[in-house]
């Protein structure tokens, strides 16, 4: 009782239904191409119009092409799906960041960047990442697109309210470990089932030392744990980066805001269903081996000797061996970005990793920057020229190789160190493998060829 | 689609893996469809593992086995983690099943579920494992899902478990209503909590 969790979730009840969930008030619902256009006909077949339509932000991500961005997308189906979302978005009144907008980028990169998530919200998206949104200090996640129709039909949702976890990592972070890999150490310690049915509360030193990109990438993630959300409580770190965004209250507006702002923690006295700790000095640089998020390793560390069926299923398809150690193991494919880790501060960690270095010999790598916002901030400060210099190419912003919707898939059988969210099985193309890492490891990786520790390089 | 749920019995498909993701559920190639075609999805349903790379179906997947079928889906714990893909329920939903039974559902995907009229079961790991080794040593194997008792029962072995599903989805599903039907309706109750709260 007593958490940040409840005070933010009950000021939204609406009302407790007798013997089931509550109708829980929605701030801000995003909604992108994939998730909405079945919630649309739906209000179309009930002759609804959308609630609170200033409430819903509309943009695509999934589908769009990594270049050639002005020309009209290639897929015919995808471009079918992207061109449904803006004449949804137009008929229902809503605001929508098309494609060759200067305003477009991953959902959950520009939301925040704009400054329309903000601390004590409720927020949704037909987008297990919505999570992401939680750095700010709201209370944010995934939802079906039945739920998004709910949404756009009430602003309200019926959800169970879901259990309380705090996360406290303690210490300081060693040179070289990102937020990313805390990311990936909690998965392999909670499985990718150890926090279903929670919202988590991250917190402790390392979690208050991170910046807002860290904490947008480490409260990404906490779906891979099976947690429905991730939060952070906002501090100076959030205020500032808040301020004077778009979106952002202004003036008096923005001294109320922050006053409120400022209540929004757990109490001294709140009481968490579960609450686990962890150090920093148990993290290193990870990796991934297997086909979910939690079958992680440091990377200096080999894969476990042995397992169950399941873990077996996994190596074969990922052609490693129990045992085995995964430094200096051949990649085909880097990947940086994605809602996961595609912002100003990613692409700074991989340029400080090759510059002055170059492109190894048979890699393909694909940047892409989360926003056109992100996109703009490179340039400004020279990390294209580095970049360049190094071999690599920006490319046009989007969701990209994440997940094998647009034309970034990754070939069956080829090995990607990518840093996004995911590495099921053909999560990144039909056959392809997929290790999951910080923007260092993949900037290891994208010069040197092979899985390399980065803290050789920095 | 909303289909009045009341007692089920039926033969079961087994999938005694842990962890399967909506993305084997429904890979994401299949997620560009902008209409709720559920025979499409229901084509699709585990496709990667359904069929080989060259499209032709892999003998050794369950649903390619003659000797299972049923409108129950038995799978390892963990069961729709990852994505929130409402396709993925849509595709269970499009293949014919009105039931999965596991020891441990993913949240999203269990919503999911519910909300296309599909009841997810969640049982012990003791009688999952149990109801897995019925179904291997009978094929033929009946389970009974009876909504109102809120019991499945597996009938070789005749265990029974209680289940939980909240009171009001259960009005829900065995009525054939659903949450966008309540919420239209309480858009007043929306409109007063509005006024009388002071959000940022």
């Amino acid at each position: 009782m007593n958490t940040l969790f409840d005070k933010i979730w009950d000021k939204h009840v609406v009302q407790q239904v007798v013997d089931g969930p509550t109708q829980l008030y929605i701030d801000r619902l995003y909604c992108h191409e994939v998730t909405s256009p079945q919630a649309f006909d739906g209000m179309r077949a009930r002759g609804l119009k959308c609630f609170r339509p200033e409430k819903i932000y509309c943009m695509p991500d999934h589908n769009t092409p990594t270049h050639d961005q002005d020309k009209p997308i290639s897929d015919p189906v995808s471009k079918k799906q992207v061109d449904t979302l803006r004449q949804n978005a137009c008929e229902f009144g809503l605001t929508h960041y098309g494609m060759n907008s200067r305003d477009n980028g991953i959902i959950h990169v520009v939301g925040p960047e704009k400054g329309l998530s903000l601390p004590g919200m409720t927020i949704v998206c037909g987008d297990s990442h919505t999570s992401t949104h939680g750095a700010m200090g709201a209370v944010a996640f995934g939802i079906g697109t039945s739920e998004v129709e709910m949404v756009m039909a009430s602003q309200c949702i019926l959800q169970q309210k879901p259990k309380s976890m705090r996360i406290s990592i303690n210490g300081k972070l060693g040179r070289g470990v990102t937020a990313k890999d805390v990311a990936l150490y909690l998965m392999a310690q909670l499985t990718t089932s150890g926090a279903t049915g929670y919202f988590v509360e991250y917190a402790g030193d390392v979690v208050r030392s991170l910046s807002m990109e860290g904490r947008l990438t480490l409260c990404n993630l906490s779906i891979e744990m099976g947690a429905r959300g991730g939060f952070i409580a906002p501090d100076e770190t959030t205020f500032n980066y808040i301020k004077g965004r778009e979106f952002a209250p202004k003036g008096e507006e923005w001294d109320k805001a922050v006053a409120y702002w400022r209540t929004l923690k757990s109490g001294s006295d709140a009481v968490f269903d579960k609450e686990l700790v962890f150090d920093a000095i148990d993290i290193e640089p990870r990796i991934t081996y297997g086909t979910n998020p939690g079958m992680g390793i440091g990377i200096t560390e080999t894969i476990p000797s042995e397992g169950d069926a399941n873990f077996d299923k996994a190596l074969s398809y990922m052609g490693f061996t129990a045992g085995q150690k995964l430094l200096g193991t051949k990649v085909d494919y880097v990947f940086l970005g994605a809602c996961t880790n595609g912002r100003i501060e990613d692409f700074r960690a991989f340029a400080s990793i090759v510059k002055g270095r170059k492109k190894a010999d048979g890699i393909t790598a694909w940047l892409v920057p989360g926003s056109w916002a992100v996109d703009g901030q490179i340039r400004e400060e020279g990390l294209d020229k580095i970049l360049e210099a190094a071999g690599f190419a920006i490319r046009q912003p989007g969701c990209s190789a994440c997940l094998a919707m647009n034309d970034d898939k990754v070939p069956a059988g080829k090995l990607a160190v990518s840093t996004s969210n995911r590495n099921f099985e053909g999560r990144q193309g039909p056959g392809s493998r997929t290790i999951l890492a910080s923007p260092l490891v993949a900037a290891a990786a994208a010069v040197t060829g092979v899985i390399t520790d980065p803290r050789e390089l920095l | 689609m909303k289909q009045k749920f009341n007692i089920i019995t039926s033969t079961c498909v087994p999938l005694p893996l842990e962890n399967v993701d909506t993305d084997q559920i429904i890979p994401a190639r299949f997620l560009k469809a902008t209409t709720r075609e559920e025979k499409f999805f229901g084509d699709n349903l585990f496709r990667d593992w359904r069929y080989n790379a060259d499209g032709t179906p892999n003998a050794q997947f369950v649903l390619n086995n003659p000797d299972y079928s049923g409108c129950i889906l038995v799978a390892g714990k963990n069961f729709g983690s990852g994505s929130s893909r409402e396709h993925a329920a849509w595709a269970i939903a499009g293949y014919g099943f009105r039931v999965v039974i596991s020891s441990f559902f993913a949240d999203i995907h269990k919503n999911n579920e519910l909300n296309n009229f599909v009841l997810p079961v969640q049982v012990s790991e003791d009688f999952l494992r149990e109801l897995f080794e019925s179904i291997k040593a009978d094929p033929k194997v009946v389970v009974e899902v009876d909504l109102p008792r809120q019991t499945v029962t597996n009938m070789a072995t005749n265990r029974s478990e209680h289940f939980d599903i909240n009171g009001y989805k259960k009005h829900c599903l065995m009525n054939g209503l659903d949450d966008i039907d309540f919420l239209v309706q309480n858009r007043q109750k929306t409109e007063e909590w509005e006024h009388g709260s002071k959000l940022c």
